[in-house]
């Protein structure tokens, strides 16, 4: 298996002063199992492949000041692509009394749903670590916040550099039935990569009331995959990154032991706009049957006003092509259970069912972890596809049903 | 027959409802708003605390915390705790706003995913970090958030000290009633028995080493015994500092996604 040589570095620079003021991270190994047989010869059904992230942060003047590095890096011997290197945070950070100032390399995560997330914006998705498109890249930024506004803060972001999707390679799992190339990636912005984007985002926290209006500006990160060919007889998938305007709202409102959520897009595509949202609920009861683990009831709507359209890779006639990237989620219902079982091990369950109304298909999910000893972790996550018709946005992964079992020791 | 029903009633009233504000209450009440008021005006403070968890095996866990807290005029403390150990949980932190009548806010901030989350506010009995203390045990506790009745004056560990009952005004809380014994020199809390919602003693906590900060007593150690599951949970206070000039703007939900 190569190494890369970064993670040697990472690994050098980040265990051996690990008990050294500044320095922590984990170290791990994932292995990711299919029952189904692949749909293409080259993937197979069993993957292994280390990571290491090592973070270093370190803060002075009172907390005034602060410089955090964090560094990921994974190996894979099937999956090319799988096997990368991020920098996850590069970044200064300086607080004054009315406001406060971060460059570099980031992370900020907008959102308050479970399933779907609409609103976050900011970073690219790291896909080949998930599917489930929660891991992101580090997104170079400058990022001031203002709090001396009156009521709520605003959130003011220039992002200077365009980061590409990551997507698994010919080998790799799940992935599209043609493979993601961005050898031929293009973008509708003229300067590519360099193309500059803002977005920004208010936000007030009153009484049980979490409410935050934003927008984005700039080369949407979610790209189309448009088939091309790239030789007799060789198509592949092209990501075609386009300019978005995205005005989106977060709420959540709390009540006893129910916390409210709202998500809600308005994204304008190609001279288009619609619009997409998840709305829901979770229930949390404590201490059941006289133990001390919670279990919380969730539950979502899902909604893209591009109806089963946006599900589809190929647009139903008379429609024509559609000016934005598909979306799974255009008609879903979520129902899940998180068992929070409050014991030394932090063990925790989190499972649910998007059962689609217009006849998609259902995805169920599973996921548990616990701590074991002081300083490992295990996490077992579950995913399955049923009834995932032809021509929806996830047909070619309906047989990538997977189980992934992670242990990492932490420093 | 009349005379004897309607004493009969009375008594009944007193016994009942423990709020009923007869001298009892308010010797309970007196002291509890006397402890408060010794214990205003220290603006906001830092401290480390270690948590030890052992089991009935005798086997220990370790939790280490940074908290920063602020007084907050009128209403309850704000409060920031960041964790540091283990390491899986290095960075997470919890913002809590105590309210006087109003619940309790908390959201949680979890690192790896750079995610706020607000938690709904009615696991307040549920134990903190897999501990023996309570989300309700650890933050801040508000004379609004009690009705008392003190009991007697006794002697404990050579020290003159009240005795006094309280009973918690928040439905989602899981004690019936606490028993706080209290001294008279400083208005510390020395212990407190916890009584859970089938009324059988549930745990005590012992505080020791109490420290002077000004004019401001801090114990240093915490010792938090279940009588039910033999388990205990020791929190262990270091580094205490007051008046560091911290403003609500160290306690908002900026603050809490810059907690390391």
């Amino acid at each position: 298996m190569r190494i890369p040589f970064i993670l040697a570095a990472v690994l050098l620079g980040g265990v051996t002063p690990a008990l050294a003021d500044g320095w922590s991270g984990r170290v791990g190994v994932d292995y990711l199992h299919f029952w189904n047989a692949p749909l293409n010869p080259e993937q197979y059904s069993n993957y292994l492949s280390p990571f290491a992230e090592a973070e270093y942060n370190a803060e002075w003047d009172d907390g005034k000041q602060q410089f955090n590095f964090t560094g990921f890096v994974r190996g894979d011997s099937r999956d090319d692509n799988h096997q990368h290197a991020d920098i996850r945070e590069l970044e200064y950070l300086l607080v004054a009394s009315d406001y406060s100032l971060r460059a570099g390399v980031s992370k900020v995560f907008w959102g308050v749903t479970e399933a779907e997330h609409l609103v976050d914006i900011v970073n690219q998705t790291d896909l080949v670590e998930n599917p489930d498109e929660k891991t992101k890249l580090g997104q170079p930024m400058l990022n001031l916040t203002l709090n001396n506004l009156g009521s709520g803060t605003l959130d003011l972001f220039v992002l200077p550099y365009f980061r590409e999707r990551t997507y698994p390679d010919a080998s790799g799992r799940p992935r599209t039935r043609l493979v993601v190339d961005d050898d031929y990636a293009t973008f509708e912005a003229s300067n590519g990569h360099k193309h500059v984007d803002f977005a920004a985002r208010w936000s007030v926290s009153e009484s049980g009331l979490d409410l935050g209006l934003s927008y984005f500006n700039g080369t949407g990160r979610n790209p189309r995959l448009l088939p091309q060919q790239i030789a007799p007889g060789q198509f592949v998938l092209a990501p075609h990154y386009e300019l978005l305007q995205q005005l989106g709202i977060d709420a959540s409102y709390v009540d006893d032991s129910i916390l409210w959520k709202l998500e809600a897009v308005g994204r304008e595509q190609l001279d288009a706009w619609y619009f997409a949202s998840s709305v829901g609920f979770e229930y949390t009861l404590s201490g059941v049957f006289g133990s001390a683990a919670d279990i919380g009831l969730l539950s979502e709507f899902m909604y893209d006003n591009r109806g089963l359209n946006a599900t589809r890779v190929i647009p139903l006639p008379p429609v024509k092509a559609i000016g934005a990237p598909p979306n799974y989620y255009q008609n879903d219902l979520l129902f899940g259970l998180r068992i929070g079982f409050n014991d030394v091990q932090s063990s925790q369950i989190l499972m649910g069912i998007i059962a689609d109304l217009q006849g998609q298909g259902q995805i169920y999910n599973l996921e548990a972890e616990r701590r074991l000893g002081e300083t490992w972790k295990v996490n077992l996550q579950f995913r399955s596809y049923a009834n995932i018709p032809v021509n929806n946005v996830l047909y070619t992964q309906r047989d990538d049903n997977y189980m992934r079992a992670s242990l990492a020791w932490y420093f | 027959m009349r005379k004897s029903l309607s004493l009969l009633a009375l008594a009944a009233l007193f016994t009942l409802n423990p709020a009923f504000a007869g001298p009892a209450e308010d010797k309970g009440l007196t002291i509890a708003k006397e402890a408060n008021t010794r214990d205003s005006g220290w603006a906001d403070s830092t401290a480390d605390l270690t948590m030890l968890l052992k089991n009935k095996q005798g086997e220990e866990s370790r939790r280490d915390m940074r908290a920063k807290t602020l007084e907050v005029p009128d209403d309850g403390d704000k409060s920031l705790m960041v964790f540091d150990t283990p390491a899986d949980v290095k960075g997470t932190a919890l913002l809590s706003f105590s309210h006087k009548t109003a619940d309790d806010e908390q959201w949680l901030y979890l690192p790896a995913l750079k995610r706020v989350k607000r938690i709904a506010s009615d696991n307040k009995a549920g134990p903190f970090m897999g501990s023996e203390f309570a989300y309700e045990d650890i933050t801040s506790q508000e004379v609004e958030k009690y009705t008392y009745k003190w009991l007697r004056d006794e002697k404990l560990g050579g020290q003159d000290v009240f005795v006094f009952e309280r009973y918690p005004v928040d439905k989602n809380s899981g004690y019936t009633r606490q028993v706080v014994w209290m001294d008279k020199a400083a208005y510390r809390i020395q212990k407190i028995d916890y009584y859970d919602r089938k009324q059988a003693l549930l745990k005590t906590l012992s505080f020791k080493d109490y420290k002077a900060y000004g004019k401001f007593w801090r114990a240093s150690d915490m010792n938090m015994v279940n009588h039910q599951t033999d388990k205990s949970t020791q929190l262990v206070w270091n580094a205490y500092k007051f008046g560091a000039g911290l403003s609500a703007r160290d306690f908002d939900q900026n603050a809490l996604s810059r907690a390391r």
